[in-house]
């Protein structure tokens, strides 16, 4: 089985994460930039963070066998603190980089001006650099947030066949498949999707052009939940084709819409012990 | 600038290995970058850094270093471009500006590059930093520390150039070298094959090594990187 996370945040994950996501099948991760946990004060902490995605942390996933590409955007909750807004200018130089395969995660947090600012010009930038664009739905207010999520997508140069929405549920589904765009599910240990709902509602609405996620980060998460989806949509009656379709071509034909994604892990012996994450040579 | 006939043999390699739209864009890119030469820095950036940016989905990844080297050096990248360019680019773009320092710089004014990918625990960066600008500038201090840097990551020694030269009976390298496989031994793990080669080397005349050499030491099996 192979199995494509379109949205975890490794950053956050040790080396034995990354150990037991190649034993469970992972082999592509795509990381998007978002909130460490910890408020940042200036530009210049996004663009160390923006270079680890596109550093670092590549290399670490290199050492177990697995390719990760990662997206880059100002996330709507630091959208709000005009410390961080002069991200925004930086982003072009970013966007433009091999390993970056959307514009994300922008969306809703708060839904204040601020973050509808922030919104619209990335929708933009996703438009002008042929980047499609990963759009996280509020935690709070979820179906307002969807519909003016899809309004704001449909205002932008970007058409909605090229964004991902992510962070939905079953009062989200039907609206956001309507739109046209792309169907992202978080599955989490106690908030959000279980794998059990993920079955019902792919059941209920099908696999085509949905995309599970662990969206694992520093928070209470599980980077094996979309392996636990798989072996649920087996036993509840889905087929080989039909797991392979959402956790490897579905997000293999989303983030390929960039026209950057490379998926040969070559420099790397996926059987190795991990040979340089290493304190010695620090 | 410096070493035409390695870059020339470079470009003919890298135009026989790539197909014909890569390699219509490496000319065109080329081309745009061999404009900017001269140009006062500018505010937007220059198209020619935009195209090395895109390199690895334009050739191939396994052309991309190649391809940014020819880039950097058709736009004749002085100390200060070359600092930009690495300070904003992505571990990729970061290494071909490493192998690009001897076709481009002769003097040490790029040090702090070397020193910078020295310092990371990237392996791609640190088999980049210790080629032969490295080999030409780096201080005694220094290169030593990256020469275990190698051995403590897994780095081949292959990849350290001029080797030979520089590590032949340097009595300081030699025993931090041994100091290194003891402490090795005395935890019960095995020593980097590639220690004894270089070893060697650094013991070859110098008359402190000779107690290192009866370090006690375990056989390697060249596969041991952990530290």
């Amino acid at each position: 089985m192979r199995i494509f996370d379109p949205h975890i945040h490794m950053t956050s994950r040790t080396t034995d994460d990354y150990q037991a996501m190649y034993a469970a099948g992972v082999r592509a991760v795509v990381e998007p930039a978002f909130w460490l946990g910890q408020p940042r004060t200036s530009p210049a902490s996004f663009f160390d963070y923006f270079d680890s995605l596109l550093g670092w942390e590549p290399f670490r996933a290199a050492q177990y066998g697995i390719a990760h590409h990662c997206t880059i955007a100002l996330n709507p909750k630091e959208a709000n603190d005009p410390r961080c807004t002069p991200v925004l200018d930086e982003l072009p130089r970013y966007l433009v980089k091999d390993n970056v395969v959307a514009v994300g995660e922008i969306g809703y947090d708060s839904m204040t001006p601020a973050e509808d600012a922030a919104l619209t010009a990335q929708l933009q930038l996703a438009a002008d650099h042929e980047l499609p664009a990963l759009v996280h739905t509020p935690h709070r207010d979820k179906l307002a947030g969807l519909r003016r999520t899809i309004d704001v997508v449909r205002e932008s140069a970007l058409p909605l066949d090229r964004v991902l929405i992510d962070h939905l549920n079953e009062t989200t589904v039907k609206e956001a498949k309507d739109s046209g765009c792309w169907l992202g599910f978080s599955v989490y240990p106690d908030t959000k999707m279980d794998e059990d709902r993920m079955v019902a509602i792919l059941r209920d609405h099908g696999p085509e052009r949905v995309l599970v996620n662990s969206a694992a980060d520093w928070g209470k998460s599980d980077p094996l939940k979309t392996r636990k989806v798989a072996d649920a949509m087996l036993e509840g009656g889905f087929s080989e084709d039909d797991v392979d379709l959402v956790l490897w071509r579905n997000p293999v034909a989303f983030y390929g819409l960039s026209g950057r994604l490379a998926l040969d892990v070559t420099d790397t012996d996926a059987t190795h012990d991990g040979n340089s994450i290493l304190r010695g040579g620090a | 600038m410096t070493d035409a006939p390695v870059i020339d043999g470079l470009r003919t390699r890298l135009e026989a290995a790539l197909p014909g739209a890569a390699r219509a864009w490496l000319d065109q890119a080329t081309a745009e970058a061999a404009a900017h030469r001269g140009r006062p820095a500018q505010s937007t950036t220059p198209t020619w850094e935009l195209r090395f940016a895109e390199a690895g989905r334009r050739c191939g990844q396994d052309h991309a270093d190649a391809a940014r080297v020819l880039l950097l050096h058709a736009a004749d990248a002085d100390p200060a471009t070359l600092a930009r360019v690495y300070g904003q680019g992505t571990a990729a773009e970061r290494r071909a500006v490493l192998h690009a320092l001897p076709h481009l710089v002769p003097g040490p004014e790029a040090l702090p590059l070397v020193e910078d990918a020295l310092r990371t625990n990237d392996t791609r960066l640190v088999a980049a930093a210790v080629g032969p600008y490295a080999a030409r500038h780096l201080a005694p201090h220094d290169w030593r520390h990256a020469v275990l840097k190698c051995l403590f990551t897994g780095v081949p020694l292959d990849a350290v150039s001029e080797l030979d030269r520089r590590a032949r009976a340097d009595a300081e390298l030699a025993r931090m070298l041994g100091d290194y496989a003891g402490e090795r031994t005395a935890a019960g793990r095995t020593v980097p094959g590639d220690l004894h080669r270089v070893l060697a080397l650094a013991a070859a005349t110098a008359p402190s090594a000779r107690a290192v050499s009866s370090t006690p030491v375990t056989p390697s099996t060249g596969e041991e990187q952990e530290s």
